[in-house]
């Protein structure tokens, strides 16, 4: 310990090497900032600018107009609803079929397991244009499934299952699975071996094991996916509106419309403004409440 | 600046002396150094003992120049160098991960200093081959940094920090990663070479041995504080408080009472009679298990030892010594650490045996009492 | 059958036991993999209805795709966009990677953050306000605005691959580099650079797939001669079943089927 820096009131070269910090973090970020400006320039300010065109009224004045009618029009409830609807369900499907697909991916040795990663990855890269128009064709009237299923006799006339919800269910399942799986996927994998181990030298039997230890270790990962699920699934457009037939709703649909019928920039930045808000709202909730889980568990 | 790049090949580098003052680095409200003064001599190897933690890698990374530290002073002979950015500095650097290119091929890594620095390849294919001679890896240039083994690779991390003659060399743990028998044989060598390359030599260690063997200087860190700077001798001799008495070589501490007048007491033993300080505080006795001796039944204290008698507690044989606990009027647990030669084989000692233990003054080390945290 | 018998874990369960999970697991994997696929063979149905299997197999609808120009002309436009941007997006979404991943800043997490909405934002949002937004200072129906647009859906996608990839990567090679003399760009571009070239080309084939299939931006900020592929093929799916479409969506099952291979593939070159 020394007493001679004791005299000046800050420390040896202390400016310089904070001016020399300075200068160098700016440096580094500087090559983010064209990525930050192009964010800025094509999410920032439209959004920033649609969420002011919510609040003006056509008359040009600040008004809670565009609120307003999506409280009392009844197509604007049924729109929610809708959405909610098949967000939940879809989210729902993608859980009962995507544990057991993730839980037997993660129980495979690593290179099986890469080549059966593929059934789960070449979906999610084809174009979701392509995977909606297979479904439309295989669920048509005289559709591959329809012609397959009344071969067999599973039914005598062909079933309605597309251009409903049946179909859009099915279409948007198909399209999130992959994002439930893979991050599920990715907290199985974490799971140390050796605690199935300890579990089953303890007395567990595999059943319990897997319910008592397993199951809860798993949850991170598949909370994190239907997470992911369901905020997309609320903002959807291209598969509800080709398989949905018209008859499912949803809001991204509405938005379309209100803007292909009736140009009103008020009510569909409005309603975009909602679905944000709501997209944040669950996100940041969701992520709050993960964190609580993690304080009062200790580790995942 | 006159450290410049040295280009020059048939030249034996002269070292430099490293200057540190007020040396201040902040993480929030926790100081990883703080205001350290540090003198390195030129030439010598000189290395920085600690837990984890303590701030050593924090110094050395400040003296490359990778942690920017928020107030201080380095200078490397009379340059000063804290503003300097690492690529001009012309220090050598061992990772402790060795950080080789895998990329490149083992000469291509060795070489890589002397092409920034403008070498011909003649000549730096040349500095190659004998680095590759210093570190005894000979004709192993070609190889892919994957087929080397882990020594390997540590001689050729250690090739490429010296084979531009830097005039200091910085070391970071370089050996923890290899196996005891490896590390041992390489700390012997490690310090062959650098009597060989005579440059100024920083090294930082958690392991005290590996400390004591290569330093030509100890300096021990703790919390960002230089606890003590010395020769290992002294410091492993005169160990400056608890922390150094603990963390280097075994010791028990034994409390001392003072009756004011210069003399101090452990239990009815008289340890000190002439103890001069104005501080008004607590002392404690270290004593090393190795320096202490089986007195003979009966013995006594007396101007040349002191005598400590009491039952064994415990016996344990490991290898070519065995240690033991003398129970000191169930109070005290006093270590003792003696040598296992062939002809007094087993037991000499057995738990439950009545035992004096002798300890010779002049191995009496005092220490300020510490409050245990 | 004997492997039944063989233990399947650690904890002695055997292939037997795990059976239901193997059945239940493979007609999930049969459900996801069928109906990507199953448009190819019925591409080549000769007849309007596109049977599977086919009747009669031609190939009369790729002829139509190839010989129509409207079709042809939004192909060109679709790659078009996809590699320029790929090109932009790429070493935008490296430079950011880098940069924030090296940086020890407060700030760098936040801009991290910041970088990554583009994935949050619902699309749907994205497209309407880049189509408004464009539309005052006319980039819309132009390459430009869509290259933007989708270059900015896209780069999050590259730094997080690339932010991976540097995790997997000991930075200490740099601090080496730059204690032998090596400025930080040198460091970067010699000693880095190289050692995540495969991880750089990968998220260059995902920017350009997620140009090349991304539809809902496209539908609003594309249009009249520079509108995309999957403009065309949206407003076709919700009027009628073109059997053309069969045909090109085989067209781009292959393209994308190609490119996640080369990236597994170089994925496990660099290991």
């Amino acid at each position: 310990m020394n007493a001679s820096a004791a005299q000046e009131p800050e420390g040896l070269n202390e400016k310089r090497l904070k001016t020399q910090g300075i200068r160098e973090q700016r440096m580094l970020l500087s090559l983010a900032a064209p990525a930050v400006l192009a964010i800025v320039a094509v999410v920032v300010i439209p959004v920033g600018w649609l969420f002011f065109l919510s609040f003006l009224g056509s008359d040009g004045q600040f008004s809670l107009e565009h609120y307003q009618k999506m409280i009392e029009y009844k197509s604007y409830a049924r729109t929610f609803v809708t959405t909610f609807q098949v967000s939940i369900l879809t989210t729902l499907i993608c859980i009962l079929i995507g544990y057991p697909l993730a839980y037997f991916l993660a129980m495979l040795p690593g290179r099986l397991a890469g080549f059966f990663m593929l059934a789960v990855l070449l979906p999610f890269w084809t174009s979701l244009l392509v995977r909606t128009y297979a479904w439309l064709v295989l669920l048509q009237k005289n559709g591959i499934l329809n012609d397959f299923a009344m071969s067999i006799g599973l039914w005598d006339s062909p079933l309605k299952l597309v251009h409903n919800l049946t179909g859009t269910l099915i279409g948007m399942a198909h399209i999130m699975l992959p994002f439930l799986v893979l991050p599920l996927y990715g907290s199985m994998k974490k799971i140390q071996r050796d605690l199935m181990h300890a579990a089953a030298n303890l007395g567990a039997s595999p059943v319990q094991a897997f319910w008592k230890i397993y199951f809860p270790m798993s949850l991170s990962g598949m909370v994190a996916g239907s997470l992911i699920v369901f905020v997309l699934c609320l903002g959807f457009y291209v598969t509800p509106a080709v398989l949905g037939g018209g008859r499912v709703v949803m809001v991204a649909m509405q938005i379309t419309a209100i803007l292909e019928n009736q140009f009103d920039w008020g009510a569909a930045s409005a309603l975009g403004v909602v679905l944000l808000v709501a997209t944040l709202v669950i996100l940041f909730a969701a992520t709050r409440l993960l964190k609580l889980d993690a304080a009062l568990f200790g580790k995942n | 600046m006159s450290s410049q790049l040295d280009t020059q090949s048939s030249k034996p580098s002269t070292a430099l002396p490293i200057h540190i003052q007020g040396l201040t680095k902040k993480y929030g409200a926790m100081y990883a150094l703080d205001s350290v003064d540090l003198e390195v001599k030129s030439g010598e190897f000189l290395t920085l003992l600690g837990p984890s933690g303590s701030g050593k890698t924090t110094l050395l990374m400040a003296i490359a120049g990778f942690s920017r530290p928020d107030a201080g002073s380095i200078k490397f002979g009379d340059d000063e160098v804290i503003l300097t950015p690492p690529h001009k500095r012309n220090v050598g650097m061992v990772f402790q991960s060795y950080a080789l290119f895998p990329h490149m091929s083992v000469a291509e890594n060795i070489a890589f200093p002397l092409k920034l620095r403008g070498v011909d390849s003649g000549e730096a294919a040349e500095r190659v081959e004998t680095a590759l001679a210093t570190v005894q890896l000979d004709g192993l240039g070609d190889r892919d940094i994957d087929q080397l083994s882990g020594g390997q690779r540590q001689r050729v991390a250690l090739a490429r920090a010296f084979v531009f003659r830097p005039r200091i060399l910085l070391m970071d743990e370089p050996l923890s990663a290899l196996d005891k028998k490896l590390r041992e044989q390489m700390q012997i060598e490690l310090k062959h070479l650098h009597e060989q390359l005579g440059v100024t030599t920083v090294y930082v260690t958690h392991d005290q041995r590996e400390a004591l063997t290569m330093s030509d200087r100890i300096v021990v860190i703790n919390q960002g504080k230089l606890t003590q700077t010395d020769t290992p001798h002294n410091i492993y001799n005169h160990p400056a408080n608890a922390f150094v008495a603990d963390f280097i070589g075994e010791s028990t501490m034994l409390p001392l009472k003072s009756d004011g007048a210069g003399k101090l007491f452990f239990l009815d033993h008289l340890i000190e009679s002439n103890f001069k300080t104005d501080a008004a505080r607590d002392w404690a006795l270290v004593i090393r298990p190795e320096r202490l001796f089986v007195a003979e039944k009966g013995a006594t204290d007396s101007d040349k030892s002191i005598i400590f008698s009491g039952v064994v507690s415990e016996f344990v044989f490991q290898g070519e010594t065995a240690f033991a606990l003398l129970s000191i009027n169930d109070q005290y647990k006093l270590a003792f650490r003696f040598g296992t030669d062939s002809s007094s084989s087993q037991n000499i000692l057995q738990a439950g045996d009545q035992v004096s233990l002798g300890l010779n003054r002049s191995d009496i080390i005092i220490i300020p009492q510490e409050d245990q945290t | 059958m004997s492997w039944l018998n063989k233990p399947a874990s650690d904890t002695q369960i055997t292939h037997r036991d795990r059976l239901w999970l193997y059945i239940v697991a493979t007609i999930i994997m049969l459900l996801l993999v069928i109906p990507t696929f199953i448009v190819m063979p019925m591409s080549f149905s000769d007849s309007q209805y596109l049977e599977f299997p086919p009747d009669h197999w031609s190939v009369r609808w790729y002829i139509e795709y190839f010989e129509s120009s409207k079709w042809m002309r939004a192909t060109v436009t679709s790659i078009q966009v996809g590699i320029l941007t790929m090109l932009v997006a790429t070493p935008m979404g490296v430079m950011a990677a880098y940069a924030l991943f090296v940086s020890g800043h407060r700030a760098a997490k936040a801009l991290f953050a910041f970088l990554i909405t583009p994935m949050i934002v619902p699309v749907i949002l994205i497209a309407i306000g880049a189509f408004y937004a464009f539309g005052r200072v006319g980039l819309n129906n132009t390459i430009t605005g869509l290259v933007l647009a989708h270059a900015v859906l896209a780069s999050p996608l590259v730094m997080i691959v690339i932010t991976s990839a540097l995790r997997n990567y000991d930075l200490n090679q740099e601090r080496v580099a730059r204690s032998l003399g090596a400025t930080r760009m040198k460091a970067f571009f010699v000693i880095t650079l190289p050692q995540i070239k495969f991880s750089i080309v990968t998220s260059a084939l995902l920017a350009f797939l997620t140009s090349f299939d991304e539809v809902i931006v496209a539908i609003f900020v594309s249009g009249g001669s520079n509108a995309t592929l999957t403009k065309h093929m949206f407003a076709a799916l919700r009027d009628f079943i073109d059997p053309t479409i069969a045909a090109i969506s085989t067209i781009m099952i292959l393209v994308s089927t190609i490119l996640l291979l080369a990236t597994q593939f170089i994925g496990s070159k660099e290991k």
